[in-house]
């Protein structure tokens, strides 16, 4: 008999299948430390020191957190309307355009305070339009997103290099960057908050974009369970012809979603351009946006479960970079592994497990 | 006569950078037909890669190195299959994850194997394809006209080049002259009247992505072994993502999946030619340009301005065979 119609009680399908899917997923990277000659545990105990053991340490993973909530928050929009942003990538680049604009026009006139709004907006902004063309592709011509937004992110990348390399370089300078922003283009280190822990931030760059994060995650909890739109775009993720019979434009709702999704893949900009170089910098994304898919498919797209999808990866990238320094077999790459096995677990396999905890769980009733 | 030899050199690169698009775009052919999405094309050739130049390395010998490309490769999609035909998950999840493993597990094994960063060690000699000469190539290279595109071009390819144009035929005929082909384009059609008729959407369906994985197993091991002489971080470098684009160029049929290839790469080859050079009355042309092209001519194909390009309908949908 089949197992796929059998209702399970939620926490086993959103608290014991994650977990389960998550621990297979670390589980295999354990093996693979351990086949490369290297003692798992000992790996597991440097990854979290390096991560949460000193107050240095756990700015930079707050910092990287910082990152994927906003990728994450980007990729989970789209999902609720049914749609696979892959692009958040090459949103999140364009979006940091539109913050480098803004700190650059504004830093030398205004105090970092009022520079903020303004570059929220433009990052916004900026990651929003590079969503636009695949969004309005799939709304009006029928062309797969997916397919479109991988083709964006290279467009994206060519055309941030291009006016990095000729545009908006520093004129007799070599490196393909912006100037440096002054203290008015910068987001400010959230030291103040790690005080209130005794916490010495040091150098780590955790600064203010943090709270914005954690602002947009309760507007997008808001957003999805508590408005009009919200509900709309849930219903056209679970079945587009219902809402089409519902009355609900299939083609406003695609496009008004993608923008929200790229409007927050591109405010994860502010967080490396504005808290962390002060200028803009090739490739300062560095698959942030990828790792947004991951942490929305194991925060199953709820924005709580993001927030701690994405400390969980925060402490992998920092932990991970503080163990490549310890074990220097184990390289940084070992980060993307685990990224890739909880993609393939907690999103492709989701439902390996199920067939079995229906056996399980039919047992336990009649016992 | 600088001019049409400036043209050969292109060409010839051309050939050189069409090949690995090639085999991986036909690899994508036969799963996308069969209605499986593979977005994964990217990490079977970067894992494929990485064997082959493992492989060859250790035994020296380049054949059992694409031997080895191919048996990673096919067991890539194997778990790509498990993940979406089995357990019917999300098939682009299950590709992204696959490349986000290939990427990883490469540089990782790499390093810890033989400590270069991520490289394999140079290999040469047998454990290398090196260029064939064809017969009279060189008798022929004073030919005026002929002679250099027969010298240079036509001539002077690796084995795995002449293998990549003589697959593109046998795609064909496997998929539109053989009863296989006929079920499989019927799957990523309709897998419902597959099914009706008695035959495994299943087993149709893995024997699609296992083709799939063989191909890619070519076009990693043209990579590292034939191209190149060793395996280089990322060396793919979003080449699987390019032969997703040809495919679509050319709507998933195999002779204009050869020429999007042949056009993306002398795109790619002409990109490398130019670079630094000024077109007269224009000036330099940023290189950039021409390595955004083929996804932009993608997505403006995709947006229905040029014909209509309409994949296989059932593909990305698991199927379930009850209701």
């Amino acid at each position: 008999m089949s197992t796929a119609s059998v209702p399970l009680p939620n926490w086993i399908t959103y608290g014991l299948m994650p977990l389960l899917n998550l621990l297979v997923a670390f589980f295999i990277s354990g093996l693979v430390v351990w086949w490369i000659g290297e003692d798992p545990i000992a790996a597991l105990k440097l990854l979290i020191e390096g991560s949460l053991g000193r107050g240095d340490a756990i700015g930079f993973t707050l910092f990287y957190a910082t990152s994927f909530i906003f990728t994450g928050l980007s990729v989970a929009v789209a999902f609720h309307a049914g749609l696979f942003n892959i692009g958040s990538e090459g949103q999140a680049y364009l979006g940091g355009l539109g913050a480098a604009l803004v700190a650059l026009a504004l830093d030398h006139y205004v105090p970092w305070y009022v520079t903020m709004p303004f570059a929220v907006i433009g990052a916004a902004l900026f990651g929003a339009a590079w969503a636009f063309i695949p969004a309005w592709l799939q709304a009006k011509r029928g062309s797969h997103i997916v397919i479109t937004t991988i083709m964006f992110n290279f467009i994206g990348a060519a055309l941030m290099v291009y006016l990095l390399v000729n545009v908006l370089i520093v004129p007799g300078k070599m490196a393909p960057e912006t100037r440096t922003f002054l203290p008015g283009g910068q987001l400010p280190k959230l030291d103040w908050l790690m005080a209130w822990f005794g916490l010495k931030l040091g150098p780590a760059p955790f600064n203010v974009s943090f709270l914005i994060a954690l602002v947009m995650a309760f507007l997008v909890w808001v957003l999805i369970w508590r408005t009009k739109l919200g509900y709309e775009m849930r219903t056209l993720g679970i079945s587009p012809s219902a809402a089409v019979y519902a009355g609900i434009p299939y083609g406003r709702t695609v496009i008004i979603a993608m923008l929200i999704s790229g409007g927050l893949a591109g405010m994860m900009a502010l967080n490396p351009v504005m808290g962390a170089s002060a200028r803009l910098q090739v490739e300062f994304v560095g698959g942030a946006g990828f790792v947004g898919i991951a942490v929305s498919l194991m925060g199953r797209s709820h924005p709580l479960g993001i927030v701690l999808a994405a400390l969980l990866f925060g402490i992998l990238y920092q932990g991970g970079a503080d163990l490549s320094f310890e074990m220097p077999n184990i390289t940084r790459e070992m980060i993307v592994v685990i990224q890739g096995l909880v993609i393939l677990f907690a999103g492709a396999l989701e439902y390996m497990f199920r067939p079995a905890m229906v056996h399980l769980y039919q047992r336990l009733r009649r016992a | 006569m600088e001019f049409y030899e400036i043209i050969i050199s292109i060409l010839g690169s051309t050939i050189r950078l069409s090949i690995p698009l090639l085999f991986t775009a036909l690899a994508g052919l036969f799963t996308e037909r069969a209605g499986v999405f593979d977005i994964g094309l990217e990490g079977k050739m970067l894992a494929a890669a990485f064997a082959s130049a493992c492989v060859a390395y250790l035994t020296g010998n380049a054949w059992l190195g694409l031997l080895g490309g191919i048996a990673v490769s096919i067991l890539f999609s194997l778990i790509h299959g498990f993940a979406s035909i089995t357990n019917r998950g999300n098939q682009i999840v299950s590709g992204v994850a696959l490349n986000f493993v290939a990427a990883g597990l490469t540089v990782v094994l790499g390093q810890a194997w033989f400590g270069q960063g991520g490289r394999t060690p140079q290999i040469s000699g047998e454990a290398r394809f090196s260029p064939i000469t064809l017969p009279f190539a060189d008798a022929m290279r004073d030919v005026p006209f002929i002679g250099p595109l027969y010298a240079n071009v036509i001539s002077g390819n690796n084995i795995l080049t002449y293998l990549a144009f003589l697959a593109v035929p046998i795609t064909w005929w496997v998929l539109f002259r053989t009863r296989f082909g006929l079920r499989l384009r019927a799957v990523g059609e309709n897998p419902g009247a597959v099914d009706t008729a008695g035959i495994s959407v299943t087993w149709l369906r893995y024997r699609a992505v296992i083709v799939a994985g063989f191909l890619c197993g070519f076009s990693g091991a043209y990579l590292s072994i034939a191209q190149s002489a060793a395996f280089i971080k990322d060396m793919s470098a979003g080449k699987g993502y390019i032969a997703l684009a040809a495919l679509i160029f050319a709507k998933w049929k195999p002779v204009p999946v050869m020429f999007a290839c042949l056009l993306f790469g002398f795109l790619d080859a002409f990109a490398n030619f130019m670079q630094g050079k000024a077109v007269p009355g224009i000036g330099e042309v940023p290189v950039q340009i021409f390595q955004a092209l083929p996804y932009i001519l993608t997505c403006i194909l995709l947006a229905g301005f040029i014909g209509v390009a309409r994949p296989p309908k059932a593909g990305g949908v698991p199927y379930t065979k009850e209701r």
